[in-house]
């Protein structure tokens, strides 16, 4: 329970049901931080685990707060910052999801008698009576579906996974909220990364990382110095704004090369590319051996777009886009889908 | 669910009568104890028999016993207070013993903020400060040395008096925080040898925002809450009547009843501590077990998470915690085993199990029969667990 209106009236929905109800919170970093700034309105902040409270008392559960910080630092935060230094764009949700929820809080749960986990994501676990898998697949609002972010579920973890309100819409979901009287139902969503609340980004990542903020050049595709910057962490695929150049036609980010500190530019044109390859790849339903048409998608708010799959090993995958995609990024995750199946994902090369 | 409640040093429920001689003042003594006409003279009349009653329970004059919101506040009272009084006399260095109260070891970092110079005595692996190590550090400079009676998340009792003639010896005052011993065990502030001492009502089956400082008359002192003339011009603030009237039903019957008590409820935690050693493999005791208060245990179990073992505990209906309730949601270990210098898996794996007026032998029983199950529930997850992670 996060203290915002998905995960509460998930935790609603199921004692209303008559399920035996356990409500846990994440403490995940100090929310004070160092210098006592309270990061009032954020994810997992106090004030948000004193929110999962009160919720727990109007539904009547007994809640409890597990001390996850030193776990979320090393297996979400550190993998966060030293993804940025290394020229990539992490995708710490997916990772909070698979390593720390799906996998630390479950065990925890289990030793309190738990038999499933339930969260507020927008997504739905269905098993397939024919195969006996357990499927992903989105949820059905599909404004706020976040099955992009769950890709890597085990089917161990898919089973005992439960996200009650992935069969409705967000509306619905608030309607419910006013109606139990949840003291969140009019909280704002979640936005950005809970643990960044200023959204510095690149100050975050050095502050952790100080030797991210080497300078470099940017330069064109023929390698053509074209300017300087302060560190390939304060940039991504496909960025235009702060790149610091006077050139007459906009410049976007293409590539970022860790190894010679290089920032490279070019037209936006040049940012289309129908092929990429993934590692870390998470088969939900069968490895594709043969190549498979799917729709793929290569960010959370990117238009699946028609594509060919194949696995190229135990965990490697190649796709080829019926069309040419913008800026697909390495670091963020490719999810494979078979309408609203979730076939695997994996993180982009 | 029968709920069973083992965290009496986190705060105790109400002794028979008191909660209604609080009922009773807030309806019928609304005075303000400061006022002059007869319905101030009503509300003056029971808080001073409420201060007669704390007196008796520390062997001390009712003169010198000034009520505040509860142990915290005296604690702060005791430190700020003496640290200004003292100050222009030159005196800039505090002591205190490192497993005190987060009450006393932030406000010595407030001070030490303010450019004191501060101290914090380690204590053994038994829980117990020694006086030599206080010999060592003390300065014709140390305005103020504060130890506690006895430790809350171990039970331990402090040898104050052997300090106390110390800390004298180089002109400093004497403060213990006697939050955890109060109604527990004989508190006689002249046998201590102490300047200040602090008391909190909830700790001893009174209500809570009422506590007390007790100020050995003749000490220089500083008022920290400043207004009115309250409590003969100490401690500014409309004295809390009816909790205050709470405090002195509390303090009058552990006074009458603490030698029996202590028998009984020491027999139901040596009961309980004997039970668990022998029925869950790999737990061990922390902190001396010979000098402590009656009432508590300390317990490390080894390869269980705390926290873990806190909340399938309570799932059970049965309360305890994993140290002082005033740091738990945070990660750090205790402080107070740190300061043993206990290993890391046991300073984290600790439950502190602390008794009082309303324990009984099937609750003890109860406990020593769930808990094998739960810490091998929980081991056995955490065995897969390392097994997964390979």
């Amino acid at each position: 329970m996060s203290g915002g209106v998905d995960s509460s009236v998930a935790a609603a929905l199921l004692a209303e049901q008559g399920h035996d109800v356990i409500g846990l919170s994440m403490q995940l970093y100090d929310a004070s931080g160092a210098d006592g700034r309270a990061s009032f309105g954020s994810c997992c902040s106090i004030d948000d685990l004193h929110d999962a409270r009160r919720v727990a008392a109007v539904i009547d559960i007994p809640h409890y707060i597990l001390n996850f910080e030193r776990q979320f630092d090393e297996q979400v935060v550190s993998n966060f910052v030293h993804e940025y230094a290394a020229g990539r764009t992490p995708l710490p949700c997916a990772h909070c999801n698979s390593d720390l929820k799906f996998a630390t809080l479950v065990e925890r749960a289990r030793g309190f008698g738990a038999d499933m986990v339930a969260t507020g994501h927008y997504a739905r676990v269905e098993r397939d009576a024919a195969s006996g898998r357990f499927l992903l697949k989105r949820g059905v609002d599909p404004e706020k579906d976040q099955s992009y972010f769950l890709f890597p579920l085990t089917q161990d973890q898919l089973a005992h996974a439960v996200f009650p309100v992935g069969d409705r819409p967000k509306d619905e979901v608030r309607e419910y909220a006013r109606r139990r009287r949840l003291p969140v139902a009019g909280k704002p969503d979640s936005q950005e990364i809970c643990f960044i609340p200023d959204h510095d980004y690149a100050a975050f990542v050095t502050e952790r990382v100080p030797a991210a903020a080497r300078e470099g050049a940017i330069v064109d595709a023929q390698g053509r110095v074209l300017g300087s910057h302060g560190g390939i962490h304060r940039f991504t695929v496909g960025q235009r704004k702060g790149l610091g150049l006077s050139t007459p036609a906009p410049m976007y980010v293409l590539e970022l090369r860790p190894a010679e500190r290089q920032v490279v530019v070019g037209p936006r044109a040049s940012l289309e590319q129908t092929m990429l390859t993934a590692s870390g790849v998470n088969w939900i339903l069968d490895a594709p051996v043969e190549p498979r048409t799917v729709t793929a998608q290569i960010r959370h708010r990117h238009h699946p777009a028609p594509a060919i799959v194949r696995a190229t090993g135990p965990s490697t995958a190649e796709a080829v886009f019926e069309t040419p995609q913008i800026a697909i990024t390495p670091g963020q995750a490719v999810v494979f889908y078979d309408g609203d199946v979730v076939v695997g994902g994996g993180w982009i090369d | 669910m029968t709920r069973i409640y083992f965290d009496y040093n986190a705060t105790t429920p109400p002794a028979p009568g008191v909660a209604d001689a609080v009922i009773r003042v807030t309806q019928d003594v609304f005075g303000n104890a400061s006022s002059v006409h007869a319905f101030g003279q009503q509300a003056k009349t029971v808080l001073d028999e409420a201060r007669s009653a704390l007196a008796a329970l520390l062997h001390a004059d009712q003169s010198e016993v000034v009520f505040t919101s509860g142990g915290t506040e005296a604690d702060n009272f005791a430190i700020r207070g003496a640290a200004e009084a003292l100050e222009p006399a030159g005196r800039r260095h505090l002591i205190a013993s490192a497993i005190e109260h987060e009450a006393i070891l932030n406000t010595v970092k407030a001070l030490t903020r303010r450019g004191w110079r501060t101290t914090l005595l380690r204590v053994d692996e038994t829980g117990v400060v020694s006086p030599e190590r206080l010999r060592e550090v003390i300065t014709d400079d140390t305005a103020i040395v504060s130890v506690m009676h006895a430790n809350n998340e171990i039970g331990t009792v402090q040898p104050v008096g052997e300090m106390a003639a110390i800390a004298h010896a180089h002109g400093a005052l004497m403060h213990t925080d006697a939050v955890q011993s109060a109604g527990k065990i004989p508190v006689d502030v002249r046998a201590l040898g102490v300047d200040l001492l602090s008391v909190s009502a909830h700790k001893f089956n009174g209500p809570k925002g009422a506590g007390a400082l007790w100020i050995k008359r003749g000490t220089r002192m500083q008022p920290v809450m400043t207004g009115g003339k309250h409590e003969r011009n100490r401690r500014a603030g409309t004295e809390n009547v009816a909790a205050l009237v709470g405090l002195g039903v509390a303090a009058a019957l552990a006074a009458s009843k603490m030698a029996s008590e202590a028998i009984r409820v020491a027999a139901l935690r040596d009961r309980l501590e004997a039970g668990i050693l022998s029925a869950v493999p790999g737990t061990v005791v922390n902190g001396a077990r010979e000098s402590r208060v009656p009432n508590t245990t300390n317990i490390s179990v080894d390869r269980v998470e705390a926290e873990s073992l806190l909340i399938a505990l309570d799932l059970e209906g049965v309360a305890v915690s994993t140290g002082s309730a005033c740091s738990s949601g945070t990660l750090e270990p205790s402080h107070v085993l740190r300061a043993m210098g206990l290993p890391a898996h046991r300073t984290q794996n600790s439950l502190r199990f602390s008794l009082g007026m309303f324990s009984t032998q099937e609750e003890v029983d109860r406990v020593i029969e769930i808990l094998p199950r739960l810490v091998e529930k929980l081991r056995g997850l955490t065995r897969k667990a390392v097994a997964a992670g390979g």
